[in-house]
């Protein structure tokens, strides 16, 4: 008898009562779900056939606009960050005073001013550009979204790839060195297979944030998601098409943050114990 | 419970404030864009001045109350007026029946043609469709031009602006190929510096009425027909009396009322 399977002690579970605490989280998360109620109640109230079919395939249009703007933005963005990221670590005070400036300005100033600087700044410079053989670029305006946008997430992109790559221990370094390896060759093989375990949540982050930013292109004449709703706005003065454009929105960073957190799962599994 | 009843107490006590209509006061609030002179523009030191503005003040003290001005987004200003921000819009907003479904309007207090300006080395030759064809023409949103342009000149590609100030921007920049706009818009602007690359392409013709609507008039929220009744006796009072040619000559070489409707 004396072989039983061990007891585990648990402490007591806690008396539910209604503590203070409880009862406004209950009241906020009341709160919470009769908003979203109200607004599923208000698309239903107000469903109009005529308008979804009128405007929903603008609305598609302009998602295809937002994701290729986001997508070639995100990848141009990481491309030009890579130069950055090893300025800002490079230990020649010219380079990283270049590259400190770079992130410095792009991260402290609103992507709205970059985009308007780039768009109307650069488009009275219509001589030079022409001389130069670059109006053709900046003549359009969704080539100038792109622009501003990449040069904005490089300096995002640059600062997530530099913290990763300072989050490895100096040791990682040093134990490869001894063995014999290069220094690309540790990078590569050491370094940032655990420093992208470390960037990806906040690449994660920042590519929700560009796609919640693209909206701005919107004022620059691009026809985006936020293009098309305020066309739809302007000619149906009706609220829906704010409320639609906002559910995609939501969507769209809801499939993001769950796809992220995929990914995190699978290439953190030989962390898990 | 306590908690629970006073934030039951504070969040009705919140909708009340919000939902209640607001208490008929002697001061009248105007919503305009201040992005559209002469008609109405915000000053480098935050005035708003121009036509619209003009007219608006001698209304108010036709009516014999108090003003006071905000300058609001075109995108928005419907909404804001709708919302409460103020209670009457004076913006040169066109008479259309899509608006008249949201806000009540008096009658007009102008009337000035819809027109196109282009480069003035252009290749265009007039402003028709066929003219216009293939060609990129440059729009404010939200406005009887755009509704125009994008009916129209479906051959073209029309791009959208939030307003008058960034079309005309892009136009001198080379963007565009042609802009349109009010036609007294347009020629204010092509007397300053900026507007010295371009020149007026031409009026469309015919310009229908249930485009463009008979004339700007002032909108107030629906069902507000006493302020609707008031400002129509203001506006036959000051064209009566002599202070609306007054301001329209401030303003302009010509009568900007148009025909008797």
């Amino acid at each position: 008898m004396s072989v039983t399977a061990a007891i585990v002690e648990r402490p007591p579970p806690q008396a539910r009562g209604w503590p203070r605490s409880r009862i406004i989280g209950y009241a906020l998360v009341g709160l919470w779900i009769a908003f979203g109620l109200g607004i599923v109640a208000y698309l239903i109230f107000a469903w109009n056939a005529e308008f979804f079919a009128k405007y929903a395939p603008a609305y598609l249009k302009g998602l295809g606009v937002t994701l290729s703007l986001v997508a070639i933005s995100m990848v141009l963005g990481a491309i030009l960050s890579v130069p950055v990221a090893y300025g800002r670590m490079s230990n020649n005070p010219i380079l990283s005073g270049l590259a400190y400036c770079y992130v410095y300005f792009f991260r402290g100033t609103p992507l709205l001013v970059q985009t308007f600087l780039v768009y109307y700044g650069l488009g009275s410079f219509r001589p030079e550009l022409q001389t130069v053989g670059l109006w053709w670029f900046f003549r359009e305006a969704f080539y100038c979204g792109v622009f501003a946008f990449a040069l904005n997430t490089a300096a995002y992109q640059a600062e997530i790839l530099r913290g990763a790559i300072e989050s490895v221990p100096r040791g990682q370094w040093e134990g490869a060195a001894s063995l014999g390896l290069h220094k690309l060759q540790t990078l590569r093989k050491i370094i940032l297979p655990q420093a992208l375990i470390v960037a990806l949540r906040p690449y994660g982050n920042e590519l929700i944030l560009m796609i919640k930013a693209s909206a701005i292109v919107a004022i620059i004449t691009v026809y985006d998601l936020m293009g098309q709703a305020k066309l739809a706005f302007a000619n149906s003065f009706d609220i829906q098409a704010y409320i639609w454009v906002a559910i995609v929105y939501l969507v769209m960073v809801e499939i993001l943050r769950h796809g992220v957190e995929w990914i995190e799962r699978r290439i953190t599994i030989h962390l898990k114990r | 419970m306590r908690i629970a009843l006073r934030i039951a107490l504070a969040a009705s006590a919140a909708l009340l404030t919000l939902g209640v209509a607001q208490a008929q006061e002697k001061t009248l609030r105007i919503g305009t864009e201040g992005a559209y002179p002469p008609f109405n523009n915000l000053t480098a030191d935050g005035q708003l001045v121009g036509f619209d503005i003009d007219i608006a003040k001698a209304l108010c003290d036709e009516m014999k109350v108090k003003c006071t001005f905000v300058a609001q987004d075109w995108d928005g200003i419907i909404p804001a007026l709708q919302a409460g921000k103020f209670d009457a819009i004076v913006a040169s907003m066109s008479i259309t029946p899509e608006r008249a479904e949201k806000v009540d309007f008096t009658h007009k207090y102008y009337n000035t043609p819809s027109a196109l300006a282009a480069p003035k080395d252009t290749t265009l030759k007039g402003v028709t469709k066929e003219d216009l064809a293939g060609k990129t023409v440059g729009v404010a949103t939200t406005t009887t031009h755009f509704n125009y342009a994008s009916k129209t000149y479906t051959d073209s590609t029309i791009k959208g602006y939030p307003s008058s100030p960034e079309e005309q921007a892009d136009l001198a920049n080379g963007r565009l190929d042609a802009i349109q706009d009010d036609i007294v818009v347009l020629s204010q602007w092509l007397d300053t510096p900026d507007g010295a690359c371009c020149k007026i392409l031409g009026t469309p013709n015919p310009q229908p009425v249930e485009i463009f609507g008979p004339g700007a008039g002032i909108a107030v929220r629906k069902g507000e027909t006493d302020l609707v009744n008031q400002f129509n006796a203001a506006i036959g009072a000051i064209r009566a009396n002599g202070k609306y040619k007054e301001i329209n000559d401030k303003y302009f070489k010509f009568d900007v009322y148009g025909g008797e409707s």
